[in-house]
């Protein structure tokens, strides 16, 4: 992103350099990443501590609630550690293949609906139906249609994660500047020149925003169709319902840390790259 | 609206013919009432009018964006450059790639489009800037961006719709000399609509005014200063008491 910045030295480099700095600004570097990361940091710090002051207080119950060091220890203990790092693999697998697919579907869904009223006007009370629809609920379904291996575990996924990706790209398409279209307008230009050269870049920044709200639901989904789904490789999901009705709750609290940091991690590189795509030219949060 | 070959012969030429035009909307608003308005090759026509006059409606029926529910206008050439309220610049592309759009648009290849939107920065000032993007740039920039996009399109008619009202003053009647100059040197027609008097006496060699509800002409001046234009014009006396004509023909039409 900064490389064609750097390029620019022809033009009037003080704009571009304040650019620059008010960019960075906003990123946090130096005493503002302290700033920035600084108070959640303290709060963790202070979050483990109670926990190994309440462990202490429970005595006789103190399985309830596992000191961070036996916790964190599973992840690397040779008996528990590629369980859980297999069953995180599998999960991630079935999470970005779902999450694939729903961008798939997602994007060309809402072109289709951008380029005809009636499209829109026919299916999108079913996009919303779809996002009302507890997914607890279908899941039995799926599996009965699908069966209770990887195909099911992704239909789950895609459902979950589906409805972001319409809906913001749809808003994306249709938000475009009315100057901006008569200006395409006036040259004569056809459908497909303005979907490519206008709607869909001028769409870009909250296609990606779907794709991070998307990534993390679809991360739920993968973990959600563990629960239903037993037959193949067991995912994040399995291992948790099986450490859960075993009591082995340092295992259970191990497996429930690394799901949530697969969520946090996808949410992350989506924000990553979304920054990398229009940061340029857009406020990406 | 009919669209036939320009006449490259008669210099007089007319581009643009206004006839008994009126513009009623869906809603029942008459925008326009029985306007007349032709404008030729060297003029420079300013219509000045308070705002919600119609004065826009004029440009988007000129332009096509909107057809006359009355009358005719008729467009002699199919070579016309429209600039924007906004800048209407791509955020996406820098300024060089936003130039080359509209000739991008009409499948230009690409070193013919280069070489034109290279010409076009620099007429306008903006070389040194090819690979900003228009968030970098400040208004008056932006401005500068979306008249070499035109450029590109070799205009005979150029239509403005109020294009620098949102610049302050000094950006403002920096980029008016500037225009004068480009209207000078590329030899197009102009059709400039604007809510400032002293903007449209300094730029034009006709000035309409027009009055709202509905939107009819009720003044037409002819500026009688040289092209190019003097800035020191603007401090005669001549210059201040056609600023005073317009703008009693302006309250004249108010009050109607």
């Amino acid at each position: 992103m900064s490389a064609e910045l750097t390029e620019d030295t022809t033009g009037d480099t003080r704009v571009v350099k304040s650019v620059r700095r008010s960019r960075a600004g906003r990123r946090g570097q130096g005493p503002a990443r302290i700033g920035l990361w600084g108070p959640p940091i303290a709060l963790l710090a202070l979050l483990v501590g109670g926990v190994y002051l309440l462990h202490a207080l429970l005595g006789e119950r103190a399985f309830l609630l596992p000191e961070p060091h036996v916790v964190f220890g599973k992840l690397w203990d040779p008996k528990t550690a590629p369980d859980i790092w297999e069953a995180l693999l599998h999960t991630t697998t079935v999470a970005l293949v779902g999450l694939v697919i729903a961008i798939a579907i997602g994007v060309l869904w809402a072109i289709a609906m951008s380029q005809a009223k009636w499209v829109e006007r026919t299916t999108f009370p079913y996009a919303v139906m779809l996002q009302a629809i507890p997914i607890l609920a279908i899941t039995p379904l799926i599996g009965f249609w699908f069966g209770y291996d990887f195909p099911s575990r992704v239909v789950v996924c895609v459902m979950i994660a589906l409805f972001p990706m319409v809906s913001n790209t749809l808003f994306g398409l249709q938000s475009v500047d009315r100057g901006h279209r008569e200006l395409f307008q006036l040259q004569g230009a056809s459908r497909w020149t303005i979907l490519t050269k206008l709607e869909l870049p001028a769409a870009t920044p909250a296609i990606f925003a779907g794709m991070r709200i998307s990534a993390g639901l679809s991360v739920v989904g993968a973990i959600v169709g563990d629960f239903f789904f037993q037959r193949g490789t067991p995912g994040i999901g399995a291992l948790i319902a099986k450490y859960s009705a075993r009591l082995n709750s340092a295992e259970l609290f191990a497996s429930v840390i690394v799901a949530s940091l697969l969520g946090v991690v996808i949410f992350l590189i989506f924000g990553w790259l979304g920054r990398r795509a229009v940061g340029q030219w857009y406020d990406f949060g | 609206m009919t669209l036939t070959a320009p006449a490259p012969t008669a210099v007089d030429a007319t581009l643009l013919d206004f006839h008994d035009v009126a513009m009623t909307f869906p809603n029942g608003t008459v925008a326009l009432h029985g306007v007349d308005l032709t404008v030729k090759r060297g003029e420079f026509v300013t219509v000045v009018g308070p705002s919600g006059c119609g004065k826009s409606t004029l440009l988007r029926i000129a332009s096509g964006l909107e057809h006359a529910s009355h009358g005719t206008a008729e467009l002699s050439t199919s070579r016309i450059g429209y600039v924007f309220q906004d800048a209407t610049l791509l955020p996406w592309r820098s300024v060089r790639r936003n130039v080359e759009l509209l000739a991008e648009l009409h499948g230009t290849p690409r070193a013919e489009r280069e070489a034109k939107a290279q010409a076009a920065i620099d007429l306008v000032g903006l070389g040194g800037f090819e690979k900003s993007l228009p968030r970098q740039l400040s208004g008056g920039m932006r401005m500068r961006t979306s008249l070499a996009r035109s450029l590109t399109l070799d205009p005979e008619l150029f239509l403005f719709d109020e294009p620098f009202g949102a610049l302050d003053e000094i950006t403002r009647e920096r980029l008016n000399d500037e225009l004068l100059r480009l209207f000078s040197e590329q030899q197009f027609a102009g059709l400039f609509i604007t809510h400032s008097v002293s903007e449209a006496v300094y730029l034009s060699t006709r000035v309409i005014v027009m009055s709202g509800r509905p939107g009819s002409i009720v003044g037409q001046f002819e500026v009688p200063f040289d092209m190019p234009r003097d800035p020191d014009v603007r401090y005669t006396a001549e210059f201040a008491e056609l600023l005073g004509e317009v703008s009693h023909a302006l309250r004249e039409g108010h009050g109607a």
